[in-house]
């Protein structure tokens, strides 16, 4: 069992990363009626996931770096938690040389395979057949290894979600499907679009186990998590957890997002993940002062992190034409 | 050197049998293959190599190619099949935005080796959502290497060699050349992006690539009964395409004609015969089909057809100077 501190820890990691991120990419992309002034450091759509925290943190407390994970365009939380290096995670939302990606993806595409991090993604619902591929090729190498998939509510409605389910339940995949839903598709409330009882429902009419979790409960999210992942891990097959939060911010991080009920807005601001860790830290008998502490350490690693990344040297224009292919490189028209 | 005669199926079966034998990363997956694929280009692998790596799959297009780039990722080298490019069509996003570009959006943290078969091509009255030729959507996008194999050799060396590359291929046989029966040397290598020339001559050149390569041969037979000397290349690899080869025979004979099943319109014709007019000055011209949909009577399946003798029309009016004429 990991301690509430340490789940604690990642947490306010990713809250601090995203806030940079966030104050960073103001003015960085031309949508909602914001206008791009060219000057941003972190620039283009930017999805956070400020509000979201708990669910990557409690369920990558239970993976190792050789298991493998696949995430979403909102995916910086699930990149964090799972081991990777905030200050190159930095660098690569800035587009310089020393990110994880060599600055060629940004935020929509961050990826750090040397911690299984299999990258987020641009398109909804890409990651689920990769996910379920990477669990194939895991039980072909007969490798003790398991894939963790997130995805959001709104990828439910997309066909690859009901073909990767039913193919990882035929395989007996060796995949945790982590439904984190924010109930928000970009702009569209997602129950409105959304027929039936939603992500566990649907894994259940394949037969699949699904649990539905409050994923604003850190500690509620990492128990169910760790017993979901123990059948995955004991070759039970596939099985899906359902996470219930909210997206703090709007669909990028320029949206102001006032297609939402301010009254909405409001009461999951008072459901603040992080908030509801510390009553839970506080009933427990833990003393306020240590996650205090916790807070200001990861505000220090981030702001390291922005200004490694604001000095770090931008790309060689010509790594433009490399890590392409193999077979005809050179040959570019 | 041992020669056995193969058809072009079964060679395609005998060279993926011996790349897995040789690389025990290589899985197959798609539907039905398991009994040998619908057109027997699997035969005999489920039995050599169990379920474990002969992959029956559900219909399940977008999942196929998805899970393939996920096999890559993790080490494995699928090779994964379509049955018709058609279909391939459900699979669009994992081909473009994920097969074709994890390894540069990641900056090369991970490579995506696999082989994507896509059978394309007329099969006689199958319509028009079973006969399409969409090599140049494939050609188009960078980090994919387009392969369209014409003889039973090729397709034994190419699907060789593409399981060999590291990047991913999309593998595009032609569905009426399964039976086409060759010698086949299992020593041939033939690398990516080498054309080969299947006739010398000395007044045109004929570019084409897949069926229509043997079609073109065809036409350059007729034309040499007029006195004309056609040299015929068939291209084999769409990207990297040979262009040095193209490029010193169009220099030579001063002429290229560019001939394909697919639709002339925005076609990959249009890239070759636009290269040549952009380096050589040479006079060019294009013969493809009509931008209409293929046909299910066998009437209206002519109107995409291409035959030798529109070639030779095509090539003497290319000769004489004038415009060449698409088919109506």
């Amino acid at each position: 069992m990991t301690p509430l501190n340490d789940l604690y820890r990642t947490m306010a990691r990713i809250r601090a990363f995203e806030n940079a991120a966030e104050i960073a990419s103001q003015g960085g992309v031309q949508v909602f009626g914001q206008k791009g002034t060219g000057q941003a450091l972190v620039r283009g759509p930017l999805h956070l996931s400020t509000g979201q925290e708990a669910v990557a943190a409690g369920v990558c407390a239970h993976l190792v770096p050789t298991d493998l994970l696949t995430s979403t365009h909102r995916g910086h939380g699930h990149t964090l938690a799972k081991g990777a290096d905030v200050g190159r995670m930095m660098c690569e939302l800035f587009g310089r040389a020393a990110g994880t990606n060599g600055g060629k993806g940004g935020s929509m595409h961050i990826a750090d395979f040397s911690v299984g991090m299999l990258g987020a993604n641009g398109v909804v619902a890409a990651g689920l057949p990769i996910a379920v591929g990477a669990a194939q090729a895991l039980k072909l190498q007969r490798r003790d290894a398991v894939v963790a998939c997130f995805f959001g509510d709104g990828a439910i409605n997309r066909g690859p979600f009901l073909e990767s389910l039913n193919w990882a339940k035929v395989y007996g995949l060796p995949v945790l499907f982590v439904c984190e839903d924010n109930r928000w598709s970009a702009t569209t409330r997602t129950d409105a679009m959304t027929a039936g009882e939603g992500a566990a429902a649907r894994a259940r009419s394949v037969g699949m186990i699904a649990e539905q979790v409050d994923g604003n409960d850190v500690l509620a999210v990492h128990e169910c998590a760790g017993r979901l992942l123990q059948a995955v891990r004991a070759g039970e097959g596939p099985r899906l957890l359902h996470a219930i939060t909210y997206r703090f911010k709007g669909h990028v991080s320029v949206d102001p997002a006032s297609y939402r009920n301010p009254d909405e807005v409001a009461r999951a601001l008072k459901d603040d993940p992080l908030l509801v860790a510390r009553e839970r830290f506080a009933s427990l008998g833990g003393i306020a002062s240590e996650l205090d502490a916790i807070d200001r350490e990861a505000k220090a690693e981030i702001d390291a992190a922005v200004a490694l990344a604001g000095a770090a040297p931008w790309p060689d224009p010509a790594a433009a034409f490399t890590d392409i292919q193999t077979t005809g490189a050179g040959q570019w028209r | 050197m041992a020669l056995s005669s193969l058809s072009y199926a079964q060679a395609a079966a005998r060279a993926l049998e011996l790349a897995m034998l040789g690389n025990e990363r290589i899985v197959a997956l798609g539907e039905d293959i398991g009994r040998g694929g619908i057109f027997g280009q699997y035969n005999g692998l489920l039995e050599r190599f169990g379920p474990q790596r002969v992959i029956d799959t559900p219909i399940s297009e977008s999942t196929i190619l998805g899970a393939a780039v996920g096999m890559a990722l993790a080490g494995v080298v699928p090779v994964a099949e379509m049955r018709v490019v058609d279909f391939a069509l459900c699979a669009m996003d994992e081909i473009v935005n994920q097969a074709a570009k994890n390894r540069y959006m990641f900056g090369g943290q991970g490579r995506v080796p696999l082989v994507a078969r896509m059978p394309i091509g007329h099969w006689s009255s199958s319509a028009a959502q079973h006969s399409q030729s969409l090599e140049a959507w494939f050609a188009h996008m960078p980090g994919l290497v387009v392969v369209c194999p014409g003889t039973a050799q090729d397709n034994f060396s190419l699907l060789t060699a593409a399981l060999a590359c590291g990047d991913p291929v999309i593998y595009m046989e032609h569905k009426e050349l399964w039976a086409a029966t060759g010698e086949i040397d299992e020593t041939l290598v033939v690398p990516l992006g080498k054309s080969a020339t299947l006739r010398a001559g000395t007044d045109l050149t004929i570019v084409s690539w897949s069926k229509m390569a043997q079609v073109a041969l065809e036409a350059a037979s007729d034309l040499s009964g007029q006195g004309v000397s056609a040299e015929v290349i068939d291209l084999r690899t769409l990207w990297p395409w040979d262009r040095d080869a193209v490029l010193d025979s169009a220099a030579r004979t001063g002429r290229l004609l560019v001939v394909h099943e697919a639709i002339q319109a925005a076609g990959f014709g249009a890239e070759v015969a636009a290269t040549a007019a952009e380096q050589l000055g040479c006079r060019v011209a294009r013969l493809g089909a009509p931008r209409i949909p293929v046909g299910y009577a066998p009437v209206l399946e002519a109107a995409s057809r291409i035959s030798p003798a529109m070639i030779a029309d095509a090539a003497r009016a290319l000769l004489a100077g004038k415009p060449a004429r698409a088919p109506k």
